[in-house]
């Protein structure tokens, strides 16, 4: 079962793939600027290939939650693919109210990632502790990633709205961070590269390390150690030597990783610049042409519309309520409760900006994509790095 | 403050920018724009009319969205700072010596800010009222007049009204069967269509505009209730410990409740039964599948009388685990932790030489006996002992606590050969003889642990007040957001079909609705004059 799943998986991936290339070619393919109504074929296809791709990853789903006995979104992996799984299914909704294959040319890309993203995470079907064994687990944890991954999708919106509205000729602050945004969206894409590479030839170096405690405890790398575990000892003969040493307090293993994933981050955005001999932004320009500025910040601001409540519910109220249940008390300001609580205030107060006409546009296009950050922000630090009760997810 | 008397002979507040009835515009500012600001509808809200008192300017301050927006950016931030570090509640060392040990300097400071406590500090609570004041002021400011000026609009618009709309379209040549097709398609289409001397307004949705208000007032009901919790008695939350085997009084219950606990079990995961987890848990090592407490709830009949063992009446039994609360009458009591407690302590008499043993004793380590009578002249006696032992600042034995921690004992020994009998001092892993050399020793033979249950016990009074803000909420939020107000505004001026139309959001969906409405009639579709502009300035 766990197999067949996978496989499903794996599919859907592939699929999602092929999918995102039809996308670009829908937009090639338009000659008729004022033919923006009807998708074409190829927007068709990558359509009905995103379709197929979803039914896949929605019977990994289904084969995985019976194989384990639990519905998978317990680890950072399950949850992680179940949050681009929510992405291509917001993206669906979205794109059969607006029709837009643009945005699926930008939202794919970013679902590929996150899913390629959650794969570097241990697979193994992982046992409940007793506070996760409730049916609560399946009703809080998916809403909330469905929530969020409606609300991603008006950061896919704004992006596109910044490549189109942002004048690449010149260089400024908004070329620059715009660019930032694309250069972090590598580097995720550098750490799967190097996770992957690293983990395809079975790389590993084991440490003893002295923790801020003073205890002695041993570390495993599974990429050479550029920044060292305080007071490490190499135990592996042929290892590499790390570079620098660290101090107690930080996570060496894990910077080290972030070390990592930066420098593939670089050598691949170096190359991409290299072939288009122009910023990421300022060759995806031809791409937007054919939008409407006001169409899609409308797409960006009616995301957030539909995600807001769903987000509410999943990740405020019903978080409450099992709170509640579980841990005796709705709310005790655990750190991924108040990240949920940041990223809703952060969604509230776009929505109330929305009101006055000067944040509308790119102005509120940039903050679609500081939303995402937020997001990203609560999936990925919030479980790695600050501890809390919601961190099962390991390292 | 005089009213306004529209030309259309509608009475408008003081401070109307459009004219409640028809739209015409009363503000000389306004009349410079191309489109109109719809915003409340042009309605007179007080904060941009009154200005003069002191509750004006409080009034005005917190009825601006921008002071909600910069207050709920400024609670976003601290809320931020508080996550940096965990928070008080979650350490389990003293905080001032915590902090630093932990994270060093920057631990130091964090504390020494007060950011160990951020989420129940003076300041953080005040931004939280702060944002509790502006909901109501803001909310008030604009659904009262929003209220009004929705309520009497007419179906005939001023020309201003109309042309200044950003939906707008004129057509020469229709004629009156068009109009009918057009009221038909709109009635189709759920409108709610009003005729006046053949014009036509078409609404729907009015409802949706109520959404942020009903909202808003959910959110206020959520904070009273969160703020109830400070009202004595509205709040319990009590730490319960209950040894196997014993009965304890639910604190604060008026010692009405009484808890036995029978047994706790710890469960892990077995790699060999859960074949589907044997890879995890062979990374993971040992994985607890269960915390759970076997109880019985009794509750205390008749007067309390004190010295007197209360007389217990059954409730219930309950397995009480994690997830699964025991509950009753508005209390529960969770599972929430467990230790190990030594029960007793199990020693055996022994000659030094021959390692030969004269008998064993066990010691219950809450109430040890004065003397063991191991027979054959053999037995132990207790002089001393230390429940949770450690050394003193004089350098004498002592104990910090009555529970059974660290236990130390000083043993006098008596045996056939020594009559008078021999001291040894034992603790764990640690013997002196204080008075030299001793044949006999008291060898270590076991400990026996008993568990202790953990439990907290709650009963939060205004729980039903916080539910009910959460619907209330998800309620307005939904009604918000999920549906529009949208009007078409259609007539007859000089011949012409004038067609305007206004949606709160979602122009897109407006405009194909349109499309879709003016299908098989000859006037045509408006032109979107927002888009036009902004194409100008495009130069596309």
């Amino acid at each position: 079962m766990v197999t067949i799943s996978s496989n499903l998986l794996f599919a859907a991936f592939i699929l999602y793939l092929v999918a995102t290339v039809f996308y670009g070619g829908s937009i090639k393919a338009k000659k008729d600027p004022n033919e923006t109504k009807k998708t074409n074929k190829w927007g068709s296809i990558a359509v009905f290939l995103t379709i197929i791709g979803f039914i896949s990853q929605l019977g990994y789903f289904i084969t995985r939650w019976i194989a384990a006995g639990h519905a998978p979104v317990s680890n950072m992996f399950e949850f992680t693919t179940f949050f681009g799984m929510a992405l291509v299914g917001a993206f669906i909704v979205i794109y059969f109210i607006y029709r837009s294959t643009l945005l699926g040319l930008f939202t794919m890309p970013i679902a590929i990632l996150v899913i390629a993203y959650a794969s570097m995470f241990t697979r193994d079907v992982t046992p409940l502790i007793p506070a996760l064994q409730s049916y609560w687990l399946s009703i809080h944890v998916t809403t909330a990633a469905i929530g969020e991954a409606i609300l991603a999708i008006s950061f896919a919106a704004g992006l596109i709205y910044l490549v189109k509205a942002i004048d690449q000729t010149k260089s400024n602050k908004r070329t620059f961070w715009l660019e930032i945004v694309m250069f972090a969206l590598v580097v995720v894409l550098g750490f799967v590269v190097v996770s992957t590479a690293f983990s395809a030839i079975g790389y590993q170096e084991k440490f003893t390390w002295v923790d801020k405690h003073g205890n002695e405890a041993n570390l495993e790398y599974t990429m050479p150690a550029l920044t060292g575990p305080h007071e490490g000892k190499l135990l592996t003969s042929d290892g590499f030597k790390p570079l620098v040493e660290m101090p107690a307090l930080i996570n060496a293993k894990k910077l080290n990783t972030v070390i990592w994933s930066f420098l593939a981050g670089f050598v691949l955005y170096g190359a991409i610049r290299l072939i288009l001999r122009k910023r990421i932004a300022a060759a995806l320009k031809p791409m937007v042409k054919n939008i409407k500025l006001d169409f899609v910040d409308e797409i960006s601001y009616r995301s957030v519309l539909i995600g807001f409540p769903v987000f509410t519910l999943g990740a405020l109220i019903f978080a409450m309520i099992w709170a509640q249940e579980a841990w005796s008390r709705f709310w005790g300001w655990d750190p991924k409760e108040v990240w949920a609580l940041i990223t809703w205030l952060f969604y509230a107060a776009f929505l109330h900006l929305r009101l006055s006409k000067g944040w509308h546009g790119e102005k509120s296009a940039w903050l679609a994509v500081i939303g995402f950050v937020i997001i990203m922000f609560n999936l990925v630090a919030v479980n790695l790095v600050i501890a809390g009760l919601h961190s099962y997810a390991g390292s | 403050m005089k009213d306004v008397k529209c030309e259309c002979g509608h009475v408008n507040p003081h401070g109307t920018v459009l004219c409640e009835a028809c739209g015409k515009i009363l503000d000389e500012q306004e009349t410079n724009k191309q489109l109109l600001d719809m915003r409340y509808e042009g309605s007179a809200r007080r904060s941009q009319t009154y200005n003069k008192t002191m509750i004006d300017k409080v009034w005005n301050f917190f009825s601006s969205v921008k002071v909600g927006v910069w207050l709920i950016v400024i609670t976003l931030i601290a809320s931020i700072i508080g996550t940096i570090l965990p928070q008080k509640m979650y350490i389990d060392l003293p905080p001032e010596v915590y902090y630093e040990q932990e994270y060093g300097t920057f631990g130091k400071l964090y504390y020494q800010l007060g950011f160990d406590n951020l989420y129940g500090s003076w300041w953080y609570l005040l931004l939280i009222a702060l944002i509790g004041v502006s909901l109501v002021i803001c909310s008030l400011d604009r659904v009262i007049p929003l209220y009004k000026a929705l309520k009497a609009q007419r179906v005939t618009r001023h020309e201003g009204f109309l042309k200044r709309q950003r939906v707008f379209g004129v057509t020469q040549n229709a004629d009156k069967s068009d109009l009918a097709i057009l009221k038909q398609h709109l009635v189709q289409k759920h409108y709610h269509v009003r005729e006046e001397n053949g014009n036509l307004l078409a609404e729907k949705g009015r409802f949706s505009r109520w959404g942020p208000y009903v909202n808003h007032v959910g959110l206020i009901i959520v904070l009273f209730g969160g703020m109830l919790r400070f009202v004595p008695g509205m709040y319990v939350n009590e730490n319960l410990w209950i040894r196997e085997g014993e009965t304890a009084l639910v604190p604060e219950t008026g010692e009405q409740f009484y808890l036995h606990n029978n047994q706790f079990i710890l469960q892990h995961y077995d790699k060999n039964k859960n074949k589907k987890f044997e890879k995890a848990l062979a990374k993971a090592g040992n994985v607890v599948k269960n915390y759970q407490s076997n109880v019985v709830l009794y509750k205390r009949t008749g007067e309390k009388i004190p010295g007197e063992k209360p007389k217990l009446e059954k409730v219930k039994e309950y397995k009480v685990r994690v997830n699964h609360p025991l509950t009753f009458e508005g209390y529960s009591v969770y599972q929430s932790s467990f230790r190990s407690e030594m029960n007793a302590m199990r020693f055996a008499l022994t000659n030094k030489k021959t390692n030969q043993s004269y008998g064993e004793l066990k010691i219950n380590l809450r109430e040890p006996k004065e003397k063991y009578d191991l027979g054959n002249g053999y037995s132990v006696e207790i002089l001393n002992y230390f429940p949770d032992f450690e050394f003193g600042k004089d350098g004498e034995p002592t104990t910090k606590s009555r529970v059974p921690n660290n236990p130390a004992f000083v043993f006098r020994m008596y045996s056939p050969e020594k009559p008078k009998g021999e001291t040894s001092f034992v603790a764990i892993r640690q013997t002196i003889e204080p008075f030299g050399n001793n044949t006999y020793k008291m060898a270590f033979r076991g400990i026996e642990t008993k568990n202790v249950s953990g439990f907290v016990v709650r009963k939060d009074s205004s729980l039903w007040l916080v539910i009910l803000g959460g619907i209330l909420f998800m309620i307005g939020v939904v009604q918000g957001a999920y549906w529009n107000h949208r009007r078409i505004w259609v007539q007859n001026k000089n011949g012409e079909i004038w067609i305007a139309a206004h949606t709160n959001k979602n122009w897109y969906g407006l405009k194909r609705e349109l499309e879709k409405v003016l299908e098989e009639t000859n006037i045509n579709m408006p032109e979107d004059q927002l888009q036009r502009e902004e194409t100008d300035k495009e130069g596309v």
